[in-house]
């Protein structure tokens, strides 16, 4: 404002404040709590062969009687077949146990890592963590496909293990619940180490100093000051992968066996194979029921992470 | 520049309460307070950057309270002087200019101006972090002047220099203000700045201005215990008014003793006396002085500063007090011992009567 | 935590690098392998690039991959800054849990889920499935991330450097365009960059919103594949990899030129 020019002096509009709300707010409303909804109401539904397959069709224009039939037209059956067969059950079951499993292999290999070079030197860090991050940049599959070539019959893994005469007989790797596991630890290590690494690298040094000083040992002060303190990486990285894990469907496919399925393989079969969109849809819904608690959680914490700072 | 009776509370917490200010035209106004005081609110109201709750601010008659900060005569100096790192040292003082559509060869001229004036020339193509603290906090206050604008808000415009610096910079904002004729605000936690700089000083406690006046005024007749207590050193002395005639009063210390001051009160009423340390006199008891108000004692400390020396005194009804003297020569040993007996006094003149 | 690297230190971060980088290596060198079976090293050639060359059907998945990609990344870079403008400047306002409840889910949200739920609902609004649907999910799916990373940088923001351009004259939408833009630019890029690998990365999203006419890299190898290890598709890998580590190398340079933003 120059002394020459007096400025109109009127109230700032508040509609462009409501306006960014808007976009995002709206763009994750339509596509993806609406779609979440959809899930559900075809849950309810029931099977048939047709386009689109299932009834009761929520028809709007229909009005309050349409409403009411397809009130009416809602069923259980879905559900129902859940809990009726056996092969549900145990995917279930398999997949949290795998993801549970994994989760724990993660955070063994990962925190090592993660405090390696939260303890490096400053300059080295970056540097660190982009290699960290780096293999997670090139396709997942491409990572899941480099280990068929070492994990099959002949790949390199029995190759080695023959040569050194660790084994006498190649060693059946793919197709086995191992195969899986190292496949996720494989896809998801950097999902562990990053959050893990943002917890450690905050921690203070002297507070080491300060434990050794009170008369800790060195794994004593990592046990009761460095843990401790990196709590809430070590939460974070968990959920981050065990609940992407329990709903996994690549690495499964290609590196398990056909044998036992993970729950993420049997949407799959049910949706693309079977054509039956409800039960897929109610294998969705009772898989976000199970994962709703580690879901809220996570988000507790990466809001309260993100707000304390 | 008038606020009326403003208020501004975050959820519960009251920062500034029903305050009422004039801050006139070429004035250097100082914001004076301890941390939390709610002088940084003040100022961010001035700015626009803050709405007040209730009241009004008015800048020449005109209600600015709901006016946005972009469209204010007002510009501020930042703590942190919020220069624009993506920005050299010429497009950051040309910044303010350029939203007013100002044409390029004024915008030039005055950036020239501007860098003159702060004493940065030849510095315009730099980038922020390609200067010391001293020069940054210039070109922030370059940017600030390049507009011309009515009134010039610095919020802690030295707390990030050292002490030699924020001396010399004090001179130069004193001059800057003479020259320019422009409002100062100034917001700042070190009395010793806002005494040299400003012509008034509000001094803020809690959300309320604790007293409005020129620096001297303020020294030497605080107008409440907490100013007395606040602004330098301080003795007080709790009381009672024993008698009050035509320009004297007798006043009971609570702790024994009475004494005189040049002041009028109610008798009976509980008052403190305020006792600026340097305008107590301190004798050795053996040099046997004698005269009004003197309180004998045995000196405990002794702080030499260089210019001057502090003496802590327990009196004998019990009460501390401090004095200083001035080193007028060159000392090999202090002329006071510590545990020697002494005697403090003060003439009527020096004591002020506080009743808050 | 600084000091000196101590030797257990190096030993777990190099142990660490080699679980993540001797897989791809391993890949990038078998692509250059003569042989038709995978196993049996027959000396290095380029001849599966060159088959790769002329596999039409593949060099068409990557087109459509790399439009796709390109497109929701930008598309999620602009919802998900607004976002994260929204999440750390807007204050209270109602609904905000459920905002950022709505941001941070699809970061966990298993794939399958997500997937089958758009397919769902572009069927219900009876939409042509391709090439656009595709772009939509994954749009969907990769603002949060962006969101995260834009957020973590306006945290550390000086908010009185927008507050000293309004003081200045400027008005906000002009402040957030000429200060805090540009000086968050490093973490849009960042998020755009993330988004388009998480993209063009995609099987299971693409596999349920596509529709024919729209395959993507991720699904041709999939079929691939599920056939058995192809010289072929190491050859591609290898392009792949290549392609991310120079826009990585390229993306770091940058970054360090700009290395003065963020400081102030």
């Amino acid at each position: 404002m120059t002394d020459a020019a007096k400025p109109a002096l009127r109230k700032a509009p508040d509609w462009g404040r409501r306006l960014v709300i808007l976009v995002p707010a709206l763009w994750l409303a339509v596509f993806f709590v609406v779609p979440c909804l959809i899930v559900l109401k075809i849950s309810l539904s029931q099977t048939v062969i047709a386009q689109p397959p299932y009834v009761p069709v929520l028809d709007l224009a229909a009005g309050w009687p349409g409403l009411r039939d397809f009130a009416g037209g809602l069923s259980l059956d879905s559900y129902k077949m859940l809990g009726s067969d056996w092969i549900y059950l145990t995917s279930y079951l398999r997949s949290l146990a795998i993801a549970a499993m994994s989760t724990v292999i993660l955070l063994a290999v990962g925190y090592p890592i993660a405090y390696g070079i939260a303890r490096s030197p400053r300059r080295l860090q970056p540097v660190l963590i982009m290699a960290v991050f780096l293999p997670f940049l090139t396709a997942f599959l491409i990572r899941i496909y480099a280990w068929i070539n070492i994990l099959q019959r002949e790949g390199l893994l029995n190759d080695t293990l023959l040569a050194l005469g660790i084994v006498r007989e190649p060693v059946v790797w793919l197709a086995t619940d191992t195969a899986i596991i190292i496949g996720i630890v494989y896809s998801y290590l950097p999902f562990m180490v990053l959050p893990l690494y943002a917890s450690l690298e905050k921690l203070d040094e002297s507070l080491l100093e300060a434990a050794a000083d009170l008369g800790a040992p060195r794994w004593k002060a990592f046990w009761l000051v460095t843990v401790p303190l990196s709590a809430s990486g070590i939460v974070a990285g968990a959920l981050l992968c065990f609940i992407p894990i329990a709903g996994e469907f690549v690495i499964p496919d290609l590196l398990g066996g056909s044998s036992a399925l993970m729950i993420g393989q049997t949407l799959w079969t049910e949706f693309f194979q079977n054509k039956d969109w409800p039960v897929a849809s109610a294998v969705a819904i009772a898989l976000l029921l199970v994962l709703l608690a580690p879901i809220l959680i996570y988000q507790h914490v990466q809001m309260r992470a993100l707000e304390d700072r | 520049m008038r606020f009326e009776a403003v208020s501004k509370r975050f959820g519960n917490f009251v920062a500034v309460e029903l305050l009422s200010l004039d801050i006139f035209e070429r004035e250097f106004f100082a914001l004076l307070g301890p941390s939390g005081c709610g002088k940084t609110t003040l100022l961010r109201m001035l700015a626009g950057l803050e709405q007040p709750t209730e009241g009004r601010i008015l800048l020449d008659g005109l209600d600015i309270s709901g006016v946005p900060p972009h469209r204010r005569p007002v510009n501020m100096m930042f703590q942190s002087y919020a220069l624009f790192p993506h920005l050299t040292v010429e497009a950051n003082i040309a910044f303010g200019l350029k939203q007013d559509g100002m044409p390029k060869p004024e915008i030039a001229t005055r950036v020239r101006e501007m860098l003159e004036l702060v004493k940065l020339d030849g510095f315009g193509e730099r980038k922020p972090h390609q200067l010391s603290g001293g020069q940054r906090q210039r070109v922030a206050l370059a940017r600030a002047l390049a507009k011309r604008p009515r009134v010039l808000l610095l919020d802690e415009p030295m707390s990030a220099l050292d002490r030699k610096l924020r001396e010399d910079t004090r001179f130069e904002l004193m001059e800057l203000q003479n020259t320019l004729g422009l409002t100062f605000v100034i917001v700042t936690h070190d009395q010793e700045e806002a005494m040299t700089v400003a012509d008034r000083i509000g001094v803020m406690n809690a959300g309320q201005l604790a007293q409005v006046a020129t620096p001297s005024e303020i020294y030497e007749h605080p107008n409440s215990r907490w100013i007395a207590d606040f602004i330098g050193d301080i003795n007080l002395i709790e009381g009672r008014v024993a008698s009050s005639g035509l320009g004297h009063t007798v006043i009971e210390s609570m702790t024994g003793g009475r004494f005189l001051v040049a002041a009028e009160a109610t008798v009976g009423a509980a008052v403190a006396v305020a006792l600026r340390p340097e305008k107590l006199r301190i004798d050795t008891v053996a040099s046997g002085a004698s005269g009004e108000n003197g309180f004998p004692g045995r000196v405990t400390e002794i702080g030499y500063l260089g210019g001057v020396s502090v003496y802590k005194v327990r009196l004998d009804n019990g009460l501390d007090m401090k004095a200083t003297l001035t080193n007028h020569t060159r000392l090999t040993a202090q002329p006071i011992a510590i545990g020697e007996r002494v005697r403090l006094s003060f003439a009527p003149e020096a004591g002020v009567v506080l009743l808050r | 935590m600084r000091k000196g690297p101590s030797i257990f230190n190096v030993t777990l971060v190099a142990l660490g690098l080699a679980f993540l980088y001797l897989p791809i290596a391993i890949l990038v060198i078998y692509s250059f392998n003569a042989s038709r079976l995978v196993t049996i090293w027959g000396g290095w050639s380029t001849r599966w690039y060159v088959a790769l060359w002329h596999d039409s059907a593949m060099l068409d998945a990557a087109w459509t991959s790399l439009r796709i990609a390109a497109l929701s990344a930008t598309a999620a870079c602009v919802i998900g800054t607004l976002a994260a403008v929204v999440l750390v400047r807007a204050g209270r306002f109602r609904g905000r849990t459920m905002f950022s409840g709505m941001v941070y889910a699809p970061l966990v949200m298993p794939e399958v889920i997500t997937g089958l739920s758009l397919l769902l609902l572009f069927v219900a609004l009876d939409v042509g499935r391709g090439f656009w649907t595709v772009t939509i999910a994954h749009t969907t799916v990769t603002m949060s991330f962006v969101t995260v990373v834009v957020q973590s940088r306006l945290l550390s923001f000086d908010c009185s450097l927008e507050e000293a351009a309004m003081d200045l004259g400027c008005p906000p939408l002009k402040t957030f365009l000429t200060i805090t833009l540009p000086l968050i630019f490093p973490a849009v890029a960042a998020g755009w960059m993330l988004a388009f690998t998480l993209s063009f990365d995609d099987l299971v999203i693409a596999s349920f919103s596509t529709g024919p006419g729209a395959t993507t890299l991720p699904m041709r190898i999939y079929s691939e594949v599920r056939l058995g290890v192809k010289p072929e598709i190491n050859a591609i890998c290898t392009i792949m990899i290549a392609v991310v580590a120079l826009g990585v190398i390229a993306a770091a340079l940058v970054g360090k030129r700009r290395e003065w933003v963020g400081r102030t």
